[in-house]
């Protein structure tokens, strides 16, 4: 019976929060948009029957994708952008996340407090500040200014870069977090060992302490890199009209289009490409959780 | 049991109270109303008033076509609400219920009852055009002194447009805005839905893409007053109230607007109630709270857009009425087109000339 629930209950999460609202969207990009509220059809009818209701779903709206290069460059830019936040997150998270590590151990609380500190304000106010900060008029082009190490404003906001900003700095914690919590079980006395049989202390780092922490590391980077490729917040407030990610071609086809079944079925490609990171990244979890029992 | 009966008579008393207590709730456009208004109108009626913005119709016509929005009353433009109308989202008005409906202006009524026929769905809130708005002493500065301020080569000249880029250039994100504008620029149909003249505003756009900063409906508003940028292609009233905020600042800024001289579109916001809004009651009498001449010429003299409301005129401050950036003359209410919406194929190709236009691809 317990073992029953312990499976049961992580399988009716899936079910409710998952499963049920991807046959959801999954039914829409298979219908066809009408100027009707809700704005597609058919809808399920009991009198018209099951067969009928089937019979009107066609894939029409996934062949569409494939006939404009739109879609698949903006699956690219998400990617894009995706792949490269990842790597500057962990760039800077990394040593971050050591530093926390190696600090003593009654600054440990205070250090990890700062890292979620951020969290306690909305994410929303947190990209609206940056705003402030990257605009020609705002803080660091003054700052810049008045230093004298430029002497043009810089243009940051509305650019890629104000979006790698943007992403780098919401997901960072998701970064750090992981990886701390790797490096702080790591033991001590290993890298001592290394030391003691001729390490530097850079090759003992390479050899002991990165594949040590190494699921930290996998771990923080699907972290950033799945929900920074949906990512429509950032790239809207920061980013450019050059900016091409897929989360604002779905929002396109939702509100300008008023075409649900093709924003759907958007959706559901991205999924499709994400199922494939977020399978590596639980296996991930649980290959470490097997090597910890 | 004392303590469980008093819980049960507060929970009761807040039950009953929660359910009495009378509400509406509005979704308007932002920076559209003279915040004491919305004060002015719990204290007459006692109704709770909640009051919601947005800043582009395509977010409120994506709520009212997927129902169950909770509001009771929305105020899209014309050719939205003409869509929308159509989709069943709207329910008629309660004419006996709006006694100040005498107040409306029979010219705007004649011209709104293209999307609205018999104007049975909706009442006009406000009303206005979309054109230039220009920081003066800067657009002087990069293009001279006789820079075409009030002409549509202004933003569709790339030899303007270049020099324009450095002090920077936001356009509406509209496409159902921009498109016209650019037509009414190669001096086509602006309200044309043939896809091979709509198709040759994409060679205009295109070409002076590269200097547009920004596509955004609303922040040109603060970016235009700040200095942040040189010339917006925005709504008339945004564009003045800009003037405004940059003369509260006196930052030396001055901000102008100009109906662009080779036609602007002319639209026109309406009040209607969607069909599921849950205290239809309450949101007729919000409509009638605004269309009292008294309320609506201080929403008018706050937001400095133009009104249907006849009986509100002789209560307009002077720079409103007596602007006629506001309230045109009648050479330039000539000059003013109205567009119809566009059926779902064109739309979409007109979605996607946007997107190629602001993204390139």
């Amino acid at each position: 019976m317990r073992r029953f629930l312990l499976i049961a209950v992580p399988y009716a999460w899936l079910l409710v929060l998952f499963l049920v609202p991807f046959l959801i969207v999954l039914k829409i990009s298979l219908s066809d948009a009408a100027l009707a509220r809700p704005p597609y059809t058919p809808h399920f009818e009991w009198a018209e029957g099951v067969w009928a209701f089937f019979s009107q779903l066609d894939f029409e709206n996934f062949v569409f994708l494939t006939s404009d290069s739109l879609y698949w460059k903006a699956y690219l830019g998400s990617l894009q952008i995706a792949l490269i936040s990842t790597v500057f997150t962990l760039l800077i998270g990394y040593p971050i996340a050591y530093g926390m590590a190696r600090a003593p151990e009654e600054w440990r609380p205070t250090l990890m407090m700062l890292v979620i500190l951020p969290f306690w304000t909305s994410f929303l106010i947190r990209v609206y500040a940056w705003m402030g900060i990257l605009s020609k008029e705002g803080f660091l082009n003054q700052f810049l200014l008045w230093s004298g190490i430029i002497n043009e404003p810089l243009v940051i906001l509305n650019t890629n870069t104000a979006v790698y900003i943007g992403i780098v700095y919401t997901y960072l914690p998701f970064m750090i977090l992981p990886v701390y919590a790797a490096l702080d079980r790591m033991d001590g006395s290993l890298i001592e060992a290394a030391e003691d049989l001729g390490c530097s202390r850079l090759t003992a780092f390479w050899l002991v302490t990165i594949p040590l922490s190494r699921n930290g590391i996998v771990a923080g980077c699907f972290l950033v890199f799945i929900p920074a490729m949906g990512e429509f917040v950032i790239p809207s407030l920061l980013g450019g009209s050059r900016t091409l990610m897929i989360g604002k071609v779905l929002w396109e086809e939702f509100f300008s289009n008023r075409d649900w079944p093709v924003a759907s079925a958007v959706a559901v490609v991205l999924l499709l490409i994400l199922i494939v990171p977020i399978m590596l990244f639980q296996r991930n979890q649980q290959k470490q959780a097997e090597a910890e029992q | 049991m004392k303590l469980h009966l008093t819980t049960l008579t507060a929970v009761l008393a807040l039950g009953t109270s929660v359910a009495f207590a009378e509400e509406v709730r509005v979704y308007n456009w932002s920076d559209y109303i003279d915040e004491d208004l919305l004060s002015k109108f719990e204290d007459e009626t006692g109704i709770t008033l909640i009051y919601d913005v947005f800043d582009s119709n395509e977010v409120l016509e994506t709520k009212m076509l997927a129902g169950g929005s909770g509001y009771d009353v929305v105020v899209p433009s014309g050719t939205f609400l003409q869509r929308q109308i159509t989709a069943g989202a709207f329910q008629e008005l309660d004419m006996s219920k709006l006694s100040n409906a005498g107040n409306l202006w029979d010219v705007i009524a004649a011209r709104t009852e293209q999307y609205d026929p018999d104007n049975a769905y909706s009442i006009n809130y406000m009303w206005g055009t979309t054109g230039l708005g220009v920081n003066v002493g800067k657009v002087t500065e990069v293009l001279g002194d006789d820079a075409p301020i009030g002409s549509l080569d202004l933003v569709f000249n790339p030899d303007n447009m270049a020099k324009l880029a450095e002090c920077g250039v936001h356009f509406l994100d509209a496409p159902s805005e921009m498109i016209p504008a650019a037509l009414a620029y190669l001096g086509e149909d602006p309200d044309s839905h043939k896809p091979k003249v709509i198709a040759k505003a994409e060679a205009v756009l295109s070409a002076v893409r590269p200097y547009v900063q920004k596509f955004h409906s609303s922040e040109y508003i603060n970016a235009l007053a700040n200095g942040d940028i040189c010339v917006a292609f925005g709504w008339s009233g945004d564009i003045l109230q800009a003037r405004d905020r940059a003369d509260e600042a006196d930052n030396g800024v001055e901000i102008a607007y100009n109906a662009p001289s080779e036609g602007a579109l002319m639209w026109f916001d309406q009040m209607a109630i969607p069909v599921d809004a849950p205290n239809p009651e309450a949101a007729h009498k919000f409509l009638n709270f605004i269309l009292d001449a008294e309320n609506m010429a201080a929403a008018s003299n706050y937001v400095y857009y133009a009104n249907g409301n006849l009986a509100s005129q002789p209560m307009l401050e002077e720079d409103v009425i007596g602007d006629p950036a506001i309230y045109p003359n009648e050479a330039t209410l000539e000059n003013l087109y109205t567009t119809s919406p566009y059926p779902p194929k064109v739309q979409r190709g007109v979605t996607r000339l946007w997107t190629k236009v602001k993204s390139g691809t």
